[in-house]
């Protein structure tokens, strides 16, 4: 069972005064989510990311299009009770204190009283935020408001989850925290959706990515897949400053720094470079297959639908 | 469902109470020791008869004031800060959203509205001593100012859902102010003639009929109050609320958040 199914879900906003023009912020949307992956969702500002995970969660109504989630058709309130949303730049009511606010999340969430009082302190901490409790939101940080938005989607212990733009507004350590508790939450066998544009995160994290541009869907699969579509390159390693007129005779892209030696060659050529090496006593240290990186292809990818879309037009 | 509405409300008079919104008990206290005092002077009958009107009267437009100026906000001021997001992606449906904002605001305002009225009957202690039976006529007056606030609270709540804070407290006072004259409309409605007969009918049936309300200058005259008048007021503010109410749901419920 997918953990989420967005069967051809698309919005188109009325604008203007008169409500005549309209602007189309996502084209019919097709996406299977697996249960227990952590799926990311790339796509330069403007893409439609935010508006997807809107519809989602019921709070914008569809031009046309339905999802299911967990099983469930996507409104149906049965499925609220086990998904989390943390929205992007999320903002509280400012007169409760972080451990009021939850409390009144998890009431709303239906966590029973007993449970609740527990539940709170511990995401309390696990967020970081266990000093502050007592702290009305309105004296928060952006940073501080977004790690109770992280408290506030994981409270329930949902099956579920959804992040829009989830590092936005924090630091270093908080980046940090947020990749190891997603890591977590995969662990525990739940299923992470959250979109972003800091690819070297998705990279780490996730198991399949989707990539959206111009509220259209313009590429999917595992990061292995996407990335290693490539040259049919390797890169190898070995000690020392020296170069053999044999392995340059190869038509080897070489660097030298330090004590390293970087070439890069063709795949089939990795023995004839690998015997050189032994015969001219150099030491070894690695062999890497070159991989494009993430930010290749999305480049890549939003680069060739401009051109397409250029001539369409 | 009957929990959530419950701490949905409990939010919002907290919030309420938090924005100190019951600092106007203040205000009050001072408008109404100073009446007193003022009047200390003039015989007792009057002091009475101005302690009374002028009490329930205060009483009447600070929590028709706080009515509208909590109201109005109470949904779009969440769709414009987006508070509303990690509400509604929870087991909330929308309806139960409004019944429980409703609920809060009412809440609110009976709080509000006891301790006004220990106010005017503690006045009303200081200017005659005792108290007499028909003081109790006061309760009844009471009672129906909070029917009014029910309306107005739905009202409020009604143009919350599609406009914005500033439209909505005109079109708010605009028909509290209508509906305190709904009688004379009436009236004049009968004198009319032809298609303007309908429309000035049909206006001065929808707008809420808020003079039915004013028992005030009549129970300070100590006139007892119809029982008849008590069961119809307290029915057509029930369904009038209602009925506003169900508007605001089928407006939200259908409404994108921005
Ligand atoms: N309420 C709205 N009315 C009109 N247009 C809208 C509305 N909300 C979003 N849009 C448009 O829809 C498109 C997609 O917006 P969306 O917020 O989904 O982008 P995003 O991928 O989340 O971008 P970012 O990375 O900047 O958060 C944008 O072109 C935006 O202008
Ligand atoms: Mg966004």
């Amino acid at each position: 069972m997918p953990a989420i199914e967005i069967l051809g879900l698309e919005k188109t906003y009325s604008v203007g005064f008169w409500r005549k023009h309209t602007k189309r912020a996502l084209h019919p949307l097709h996406l299977t989510v697996e249960d227990g992956e952590i799926f990311g969702f790339l796509g330069p500002n403007g893409a439609g990311k935010t508006t997807t995970l809107k519809l989602l969660m019921g709070l914008v109504f569809p031009t046309a299009g339905s999802a299911r989630i967990l099983d469930h058709e996507w409104t149906d309130p049965v499925v609220k009770a086990q998904i989390g949303f943390l929205p992007e730049q999320p903002y509280f009511y400012d007169h409760l204190t972080a451990h009021e606010l939850l409390e009144y999340y998890g009431q709303l969430s239906g966590v029973p009283a007993k449970q609740r009082k527990v539940r709170v302190d511990e995401v309390l901490h696990q967020v970081g935020l266990r000093d502050v409790r007592g702290v009305q939101l309105r004296k928060f940080s952006k940073g501080m408001l977004q790690r109770v938005g992280i408290g506030q989607a994981i409270l329930h212990n949902p099956k579920l989850v959804f992040f829009d733009e989830p590092m936005s507004g924090l630091d270093p350590m908080g980046r940090r925290e947020v990749r190891d508790l997603m890591e977590e939450l995969k662990h525990k066998g739940k299923t992470v959706f959250f979109s972003t544009h800091i690819l070297s995160d998705a990279e780490a994290l996730c198991d399949r990515v989707a990539i959206v541009h111009k509220g259209e869907l313009r590429g999917i699969g595992a990061i292995e897949d996407l990335t290693s579509s490539v040259q049919g390159k390797v890169e190898m390693v070995w000690q020392g400053s020296l170069v053999p007129a044999s392995i340059k005779a190869l038509g080897a892209e070489i660097h030298v720094s330090g004590d390293r030696v970087r070439a890069i060659i063709d795949e089939n050529q990795q023995d004839a470079v690998i015997d050189i090496l032994r015969r001219e006593r150099q030491r070894l240290i690695a062999v890497i297959p070159v991989r494009t990186s993430l930010e290749t292809y999305f480049v890549e990818k939003l680069r060739r639908s401009e051109t397409t879309a250029g001539r369409t037009a | 469902m009957k929990g959530r509405i419950a701490y949905i409300a409990s939010n919002t008079f907290r919030e309420a109470v938090r924005d100190r919104v019951l600092y106007n008990l203040i205000a009050f206290a001072l408008l109404l020791s100073g009446a007193a005092i003022l009047v200390g002077q003039i015989s007792i009958e009057i002091e009475k008869l101005v302690v009374i009107n002028l009490g329930l009267t205060a009483v009447s437009l600070f929590g028709v004031v706080i009515a509208i100026f909590i109201g109005i906000g109470l949904v779009s001021k969440e769709i414009e800060k987006r508070t509303l997001y990690t509400v509604l992606s929870r087991p909330v449906r929308r309806w139960e959203f409004i019944v429980g904002k409703f609920f809060g605001l009412a809440g609110t305002l009976v709080v509000n509205t006891f301790f006004m009225a220990v106010g005017v009957f503690g006045a009303l202690f200081y200017v005659s001593h005792k108290f007499v039976r028909a003081d109790a006529l006061i309760l009844v007056a009471l009672y129906f100012i909070i029917l009014e606030f029910l309306i107005i609270c739905s009202l409020s709540l009604l143009f919350s859902s599609f406009s914005s804070p500033l439209l909505s407290a005109v079109f708010a006072f605009s028909l509290f102010v209508i509906g305190s004259f709904a009688e004379d409309l009436r009236n004049f409605a009968g004198m009319a003639h032809g298609i303007s007969r309908w429309l000035a009918t049909g206006a001065a049936y929808l707008v809420p009929n808020f003079s039915a309300f004013n028992v005030i200058s009549s129970i300070a005259h100590e006139q007892p109050v119809a029982s008849q008048l008590v069961v119809q007021n307290t029915l057509y503010a029930l369904f009038y609320a209602t009925m506003a109410l169900s508007g605001a749901v089928l407006i939200f419920e259908r409404r994108d958040l921005k």
